[in-house]
């Protein structure tokens, strides 16, 4: 379990005082996927350094499992950032070792003999299916590979936790599909604890159980994904959620928003709302996507009249399917 | 030209090469320490400590800002105590490696400022101890950015060493100021410049080629 009680970091400049992260209380339980997730400059990369002590807390405490950190020795820290594998954004690889060499470095820091680092950094590029590039540097890689050699070498040392800071921000949406694909089954399969932090509202669709929303330096609102997919309480979240209205993609009248979040992709669920109901529905807009056989995304749909808004909302209560009303005057109806 | 003189400048090159070699041996021998600590105890560095950074940074500017020629002289009674003499080839050694280490030091430091600042995280979130930063993962990244420093160094090495020859040092500098600037002989002295030119070019080259070589970040 990590836990953070009341964590701030105050970062000073010249004439200024910036607060990266404000009083902030987390509890990522053991086993989870836990997303935080913001925009840029929230302090997500700095409240994730928080957990490993990159970034030495200001005020506050942060605990791993029992050891309280921000007052452990620095050998019991040494030890401790050996049980909590990290990635980045830009991958952070070893430029001038092989890739094999590179997941043998933790090992070898924590005292691995060479023959037993080999193995195990063999082990690793099995698991992340790169066994071929053994020998090969980083330059000679795709950002996808890069990234897999670095999830095999911060689980070289069998950590039970990972951080993932941006890990898939630098690639293209089908590879950030694959290297999530691989972290979900890192989390299934070994266990692994996994905190990720990022800006983009679909890797936290895809992988997260709970989520964290961020903004300067605060935790705005945290939950389950379904909740705050479905019904964000916070300004961040509905800015995350809900189409942007200041981009002029957001519709002008009122709408329905109706939620796809993990049922089943091959049930026709709009077109049976038409056939069934017998009324004419207009997509105003749409965003869904089919993630392993589970739809996720939203469709908005033209408010219609009163009578006919309460069959909708009653065909789709029975079917089990999440929506809300958005009234352009931004009062909400959450359902 | 006589055979006296090919004899001559063929042990002016034995010098020159020895006094170089191991004026740059020595000054990285000292100066890649002394670049490490300037780098771990500067600012947001892997052991950061001002104080130290300051003082060592001091000396370190102090020493580079004396004109090789001066140092040279007023060096002479420590350059005395350790070789036991003030001329010659060894002799020689002893203020080149003075002149040179702070240069080193500087050159060290800044091949480490360009590592990857995300790779020294990466390294530290892996639970690595400063030794093993500096070992592990500084260094070896900086390989092949130290050895275009050493290049650098070395022809600078050359450069001064041939000026030792004004004050009693031995190698190809000696023999153009002796011969070539106090006897007037042109021919001579233009030989041995020449001689300096081609000794630098061939290490110029030679250590870019070999830093490009080993540098696994250039796609093959």
């Amino acid at each position: 379990m990590i836990r953070l009680v009341d964590v701030s970091k105050e970062f000073k400049t010249k004439d200024t005082k910036i607060k990266a992260a404000d009083r902030i209380n987390l509890e990522i339980k053991d086993g989870e996927i836990f997303g935080i997730i913001g925009f840029s400059g929230a302090g997500k990369s700095t409240l994730v350094r928080c957990i490993n002590l990159l970034e030495r807390p200001t005020e506050g405490k942060v605990y791993l499992d029992d050891l309280e950190l921000t007052s452990a020795s620095k050998k019991e820290l040494l030890k401790a950032r050996r049980n909590i594998g990290m990635i980045f954004q830009q991958f952070n690889l070893l430029e001038q070792k092989s890739v094999i060499e590179n997941i043998c470095y933790p090992l070898l820091i924590s005292g691995v003999r060479k023959k037993e680092a080999l193995t195990r950094a063999r082990q690793m590029l099995e698991l992340v299916e790169l066994t071929e590039k053994e020998n090969s540097y980083p330059s000679q890689l795709s950002g996808g590979q890069k990234q897999r050699v670095a999830i095999a070498r911060a689980l070289a040392t069998n950590p039970k936790y990972l951080l993932c800071d941006e890990a898939t921000s630098a690639l293209d949406p089908l590879t950030t599909r694959n290297i999530l694909e691989l972290l979900e089954t890192i989390n299934k399969k070994l266990g692994v604890t996994i905190v990720v932090i990022t800006h983009e509202l679909k890797v936290v669709e895809q992988i997260c159980d709970r989520v964290a929303v961020m903004s300067n330096g605060k935790i705005e609102e945290e939950g389950k994904v379904e909740e705050i997919f479905l019904s964000p309480k916070s300004e961040t979240g509905r800015k995350l959620v809900l189409p942007d209205s200041n981009s002029g993609a957001a519709p002008t009248r009122d709408y329905l928003r109706i939620v796809f979040d993990g049922q089943s992709s091959f049930e026709p669920v709009f077109a049976n709302l038409i056939s069934e109901l017998g009324i004419k529905l207009n997509i105003l807009g749409a965003n869904t996507e089919d993630i392993g056989g589970k739809a996720y995304g939203q469709l908005l749909i033209e408010r219609p009249d009163e009578s006919n808004v309460k069959k909708v909302r009653d065909y789709l209560d029975k079917t089990k399917v999440s929506f809300e009303e958005v009234f352009v005057s931004k009062e909400v109806i959450s359902a | 030209m006589n055979i006296k003189i090919i004899n001559l400048l063929i042990t002016g090159i034995g010098e020159t090469f020895y006094m170089v070699v191991a004026s740059t041996v020595i000054s990285y021998i000292l100066g890649i320490p002394l670049g490490v600590l300037v780098y771990a105890t500067d600012k947001n560095g892997i052991c950061q400590n001002s104080f130290v950074n300051r003082i060592v940074g001091l000396v370190i500017n102090l020493v580079r800002s004396v004109p090789f020629l001066i140092l040279l002289v007023a060096i002479l009674p420590f350059t005395r105590a350790i070789v036991g003499t003030t001329i010659g080839s060894s002799a020689s050694v002893v203020p080149l490696v003075v002149a040179a280490t702070p240069f080193v030091a500087r050159m060290v430091e800044a091949s480490l400022k360009e590592v990857n600042h995300g790779v020294v995280e990466a390294a530290q979130a892996m639970g690595s101890t400063g030794w093993q930063i500096i070992s592990k993962v500084l260094v070896p990244e900086a390989k092949p950015s130290l050895l275009v420093g050493m290049t650098i160094a070395f022809t600078t090495i050359l450069g001064y060493s041939a000026m030792a020859g004004f004050v009693g040092g031995g190698g190809l500098g000696a023999i153009a100021v002796n011969y070539g600037y106090y006897r007037y002989q042109t021919k001579v002295m233009l030989i041995t410049v020449a001689l300096l030119v081609l000794i630098v070019q061939i290490f110029q080259e030679g250590g870019l080629k070999l830093a490009s070589y080993i540098d696994k970040r250039i796609k093959r």
